[in-house]
């Protein structure tokens, strides 16, 4: 946004009386309009109404990285109202409140912050404006606070409400002035956000939670040998079971793939569920029955030896000498895994001649009523403006929901009754289904000078492409650059360098995966760096330390994260330490793992994890650590468990009995440093997440000696 | 016709004896704050109390709750007030929140039987429960939190 505010105002025919919108515009030129559901290029923000109520709009849906509250926050900080004086509401794709209603790549507050602040600014000055003209004082005599204005010599007020009449009347500044930060009352500071209390009594409406009356429940039996088609189906006995009403085809679009499964539609979910275990269906699996990922992943070893395609060349890797005994390689790999939202897929669709109405847990409502690469309305056929989405809580997103194949899939079916329907993935489906995060296989090499400088560092990628998966279109010549995202872009000053990518086959849909390809790549890289600094002799910080020469954000965090850890206080025999950063389009943090080793069991324990993140500015400093956290967990969750096997065509794996998430008696104790410093501002939910797992392999090395190059790996040594 | 007791209000239900209590609980009463993650008895999102012992619904046939008392988080105080709701809402423990009514559930026949629970006994009761946003740091320490409101509820 380039952030011109602008204001609206209508006159309601409910109680609120009159009402004025304030919000953003994509271009910059004010201009009046008649009615807020079609102005063109007017996005929204703050809603204003006579009777006192103030509604602010969050356009980034909410799936436990707090956007319910630290969007509004933003806000409502130079407005100079506090959060339990408004009302938050969540949007829902609707046009007026622009594109750019989705919440990915850990985005929200980094490309919005100066926008919002600017807004709620610029809405404070107009009520300010508006207070003067009315009691014709001068407006340096007055203030806002707490949603009202106040005539500081005289000590009298007016609500906003009570000045909406008013303030409509006058121009927005287009560079209102911003509030110095040290009179912050919300930004920074802690603050509680108001999905708790909904979250801690049942309330919380998520997509699955949706009651439409008079709605239909369905589940959908998909081909178990992903890339199976479906030949033909008998639904005879399924229909025979109590309350089963309809047995009908879905096809499901994720990407470039598309998959028709076989949907029972009943009166409830567990008869649906009946009714599907009776289902006779014929699948033409040839060509994927034998897939097995034991032989998938020795092809990915053997693509290995491909130069691959040249993503970043530094200085003159090619043609500079270095010797054999100056020089390592290593190669790492890590496994394919799924996201495992706690709340499955689910979607209400309704449709009703050209006409659909949905209800669900998205992280792209403005997808799912138009446009990108997955535009919902376009790929089940329906106009975009018949489309109309209800938005809900989200149980977990983790980039999993940024693909609206469910609700593709819900409208197939919808199409074929006229009832709502809601559709409910079971956890099997969502574990058996894709998309996946995609395995990388990683090649690294590393030389250092006669003088033990390290002069030049290779690192190739050999894994399935996420372009490729997603797009028709892709271009299998060029780069994947989502699959060496992230390693040309760390600190490390390093004169040669050289980052490639093989590109295999791949029959399987795959998927951003919280901190995407940055979750695997920061772990071959960051263990590298460590065996180089074994290589070395120098002890793991001080040689990235000393790779880091210039000022840079990297240093910066390090810094920090040494003290904190207490790197430099001595270990016991048996505990060690290690070290791993991870800069990328997500944000950056830094982590230290320390672990016990105990020769008896041969086990290691975590004992703690020092995090320091980097953000610039912080919106809400309790939520930042919170999500750390969880990040952790996460990480730890795909560093040490099983990943997403196929033998036969199909996923092994089925549920969490044999696709183990982390429970409370593996949880290390975690603490969180954030450095907020100013600068460039960076994402909160997904840079814990790279720097864990590397961090972790190098600390285990620390206490054990024992070099680990592959993901998952075990907490007992062998 | 089942008949079942829920967070104190009768109800007739009509549906398959072998409904898992969950499904009769969310779709026909329309109580959704227990929720649906496994169907496995793995992940503990569905926790509920028979009775007043913690049981996992999602696996529970609904015959098994005929004549019976069945709280759920919608019945576990009037008005969020349950020491753990206060300590949860305290400590800013849920993330997605889509986990919290079960290991909130989970956590209260904790703390009625165990009034000081040390971390161990955290872990032998909550490992049931999944947290996949990985909340675990904060609902342990928000269980101890809750011990420490309950004594001072009780003085008071
Ligand atoms: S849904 Fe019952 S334990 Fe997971
Ligand atoms: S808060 Fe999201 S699963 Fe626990």
């Amino acid at each position: 946004m380039n952030g011109i505010s602008r204001r609206h105002f209508i006159k309601t025919t409910g109680t609120a009386g009159v009402a004025l919108w304030l919000g953003i515009s994509a271009k910059g030129s004010t201009r009046k309009v008649s009615n807020v559901a079609t102005a063109k290029n007017f996005n929204p923000l703050i809603l204003v109404e006579s009777n006192g109520n103030i509604t602010i709009f969050n356009t980034k849906p909410e799936m436990g990285q707090g956007t319910f509250q630290s969007m509004p926050a933003m806000i409502a900080e130079e407005f100079e109202v506090s959060l339990d004086q408004i009302t938050i509401k969540n949007t829902s794709g609707e046009k007026e409140f622009g594109d750019r209603q989705r919440a990915g790549g850990s985005s929200s507050i980094r490309t919005t912050y100066n926008d919002m602040r600017k807004i709620g600014a610029a809405a404070k000055t107009v009520f300010i404006t508006a207070a003067a003209a009315k009691w014709q004082v001068d407006e340096s005599t007055c203030y806002a606070e707490d949603g009202k204005v106040i005539h500081q010599p005289s000590n009298k007020s007016l609500s906003y409400g009570e000045l909406v009449e008013e303030a409509s009347k006058i121009e927005l500044p287009k560079e209102p002035r911003l509030k110095d930060p040290k009179d912050f009352k919300i930004l920074g500071k802690v603050s509680k956000r108001p999905d708790i209390p909904l979250k801690t009594t049942g309330k919380a409406v998520f997509g699955i939670d949706v009651i439409v009356p008079d709605m239909l429940y369905a589940t959908i039996e998909r081909c178990p040998v992903l890339g199976g088609t479906l030949k033909s189906f008998n639904a005879d006995d399924a229909l025979k079971v109590a309350g089963v009403q309809k047995v009908v085809e879905a096809e499901r679009i994720v990407g470039k793939h598309h998959f028709t499964g076989v949907a029972v539609i009943a009166d409830s979910y567990w008869n649906a569920l009946q009714g599907r275990k009776k289902l006779k269906i014929e699948w033409d699996t040839k060509g994927h029955e034998s897939f097995n990922s034991k032989e998938y992943e020795n092809n990915l070893r053997k693509l290995a030896s491909q130069e691959g395609i040249i993503d970043k060349n530094i200085g003159a890797i090619d043609t500079i000498k270095v010797s054999s005994q100056n020089t390592i390689e290593a190669f790492y790999e890590t496994p394919m895994i799924a996201h495992h939202t706690l709340e499955p897929m689910n979607c209400i669709a309704h449709v009703q001649g050209d006409k659909a109405e949905i209800w669900t847990s998205t992280q792209v409502p403005s997808t799912i009523v138009g446009g990108g690469v997955n535009d919902v309305p376009k790929l089940a056929g329906f106009a975009p403006e018949n489309v109309k989405l209800h938005s809900m809580f989200i149980g977990g997103g983790f980039g999993r929901r940024l693909y609206p194949d469910y609700v593709i899939e819900a409208l197939n079916v919808a199409k074929q009754t006229d009832k709502p329907v809601k559709v409910i993935w079971s956890r099997e489906d969502t574990t058996t289904q894709g998309p996946f995060r995609p395995m990388t296989f990683s090649q690294l090499s590393g030389s250092f000078s006669d003088d033990g400088k390290l002069v030049a560092f290779k690192h190739k990628v050999i894994s399935p492409s996420y372009q490729e998966s997603v797009r028709k279109d892709f271009e299998k010549t060029k780069v994947d650059g989502t699959m060496v995202e992230g390693i040309a872009e760390q600190d490390y000053e390093i004169p040669h360098m050289k980052t490639s990518y093989v590109r295999a086959d791949y029959h399987v849909p795959v998927a951003a995966w919280r901190s995407v390809t940055s979750s695997t790549l920061a772990f071959a890289h960051e263990c590298f760096i460590d065996e180089l600094a074994v290589k070395a002799g120098k002890d793991p910080f001080d040689f990235r330390m000393e790779l880091l020469s210039k000022p840079s954000d990297t240093k910066r965090v390090f810094q920090k994260l040494r003290e904190l850890s207490g790197w430099d206080e001595p270990l016991p025999k048996n505990k060690g330490r290690g070290v791993a950063q991870w800069k990328f389009f997500a944000g950056q943090c830094a982590q230290v793992v320390e672990v016990s080793y105990d020769p008896a069991q041969k086990t290691v324990k975590i004992d703690k994890v020092t995090a320091v993140i980097d953000l610039g500015e912080v919106v809400n400093p309790d939520n930042v650590k919170n999500q750390t956290e969880g990040a952790v967990v996460m990480a730890l969750t795909a560093a040490i468990k099983p990943g997403i096997t196929f033998k036969d065509g199909k996923v092994i794996e089925s549920n969490f009995y044999d696709n183990p998430v982390l429970r409370m008696n593996e949880m290390p104790v975690v603490n969180v440093h954030i450095l907020a410093e100013g600068g460039k501002i960076k994402g909160v939910g997904e840079p814990g997440l790279p720097p864990f797992a590397p961090a972790l392999a190098n600390a285990i090395f620390a206490a054990t000696g024992k070099r680990i190059r592959k993901m998952p790996f075990d907490l007992k040594i062998s | 016709m089942i008949t079942v007791t829920v967070n104190g209000q009768r109800h007739d239900i009509d549906a398959d004896p072998n409904m898992p209590l969950l499904w009769a609980i969310r779709d026909i009463l329309g109580l959704t704050g227990t929720k649906y993650g496994c169907g496995a008895a793995q992940c503990g999102a569905c926790t509920v109390h028979l009775n007043g012992e913690s049981i996992r619904s999602c696996c529970t046939k609904l015959s098994r709750a005929a004549g019976q008392q069945i709280v759920t988080i919608e019945g576990l105080s009037a008005n969020n007030n349950h020491p753990l709701q206060l300590a949860w809402n305290e400590m800013n423990v849920p993330q997605c929140g889509y986990c919290q009514s079960g290991q909130l559930m989970s956590a209260a026949v904790l703390l009625r039987e165990n009034p000081n629970p040390t971390d161990q006994d955290i872990d032998d009761a909550m490992s049931g429960n999944i947290c996949r946003c990985g909340t675990y740091q904060r609902i342990r320490a928000a269980i101890h939190r809750a011990a420490e409101l309950a004594k001072e509820g009780a003085k008071s």
